[in-house]
């Protein structure tokens, strides 16, 4: 469909969670920023491809994953930068003690494994249903499923429960391998 | 006697995969948190005007070209 002022405004309008997403994954406020131009400018470049009346975020998201995906396997995640520069994006400080508590959080959710990641941001965070969640992975609804729970456990084994051993790499992975039944 | 930690690994792990609500709802609520932080900073000019030049008839995205709104991605390659 041709780029109308309301297509345009609607694209402006998901800007922000878009913003959102990519520091969500990226770990890295400039990383992520490059991302959503790389996102609009593909996006406006292929905008006979999007088909009216759909869901236009999913669609946006789309294209946000897989160049971050494409990008992620050229050079790989810099893990170590991510917590400062993702305190940096921050307008507002929080107070000291959310401010631990938002880094312990940001640095167990970044010791998830991607897949499990991005599902429980999107499902979890940006609001899609299980459904666009699916559709913006290119994967089905029951994975999307289980590796939003996957997500969840391990986050809580890392920050409230002692014993994040439960949830090693190995469980996760036999896990998601074999499907999970609910 | 059972001790805090094996009490805390009994409520938190109610079977079959599940949470506790308390317990979804705070990854729930903290998950949000940080995403809004950086929804609730809005449109950056950068992407605004980006958007805006690209609405013009004929426009054809051009990074390279686009007057210094990829001044951060210089030379990072």
């Amino acid at each position: 469909m041709p780029l109308t002022d309301s297509l345009r405004n609607d694209i402006l309008a998901a800007v922000p969670s878009l913003r959102a997403f990519a520091i969500s994954l990226s770990g890295n406020a400039d990383r992520a920023d490059d991302l959503v131009q790389e996102t609009l400018l593909r996006a406006l470049a292929n905008i006979d491809s999007f088909q009216p009346g759909s869901n236009l975020p999913a669609w946006l998201f789309t294209i946000l994953r897989n160049l971050f995906r494409s990008d992620y396997r050229k050079r790989r995640r810099e893990v170590e930068d991510a917590e400062g520069n993702y305190a940096k994006t921050l307008k507002t400080q929080p107070s000291q003690n959310a401010h631990l508590e938002f880094e312990e959080f940001r640095t167990a959710l970044d010791k998830l494994p991607q897949d499990q990641r991005e599902a429980l941001i999107l499902v979890g965070a940006s609001g899609f249903s299980y459904e666009d969640a699916a559709s913006i992975c290119g994967c089905a609804v029951g994975t999307i499923k289980s590796r939003v729970n996957r997500a969840r456990s391990k986050l809580a084994a890392l920050l409230y429960v002692d014993g994040a051993e439960d949830f090693g790499p190995d469980e996760t992975i036999r896990a998601v391998i074999g499907g999970s039944g609910g | 006697m059972k001790d805090l930690k094996s009490q805390a690994s009994k409520s938190t792990t109610p079977g079959k995969g599940g949470l506790t609500p308390e317990i979804q709802s705070r990854i729930g609520h903290q998950l949000r948190a940080m995403y809004d932080d950086v929804v609730r900073q809005g449109v950056p000019d950068r992407f605004a005007e980006l958007i805006k030049k690209l609405d013009a008839p004929g426009a054809t995205p051009q990074v390279e070209n686009g007057g210094g709104t990829n001044d951060n991605n210089n030379g990072r390659d």
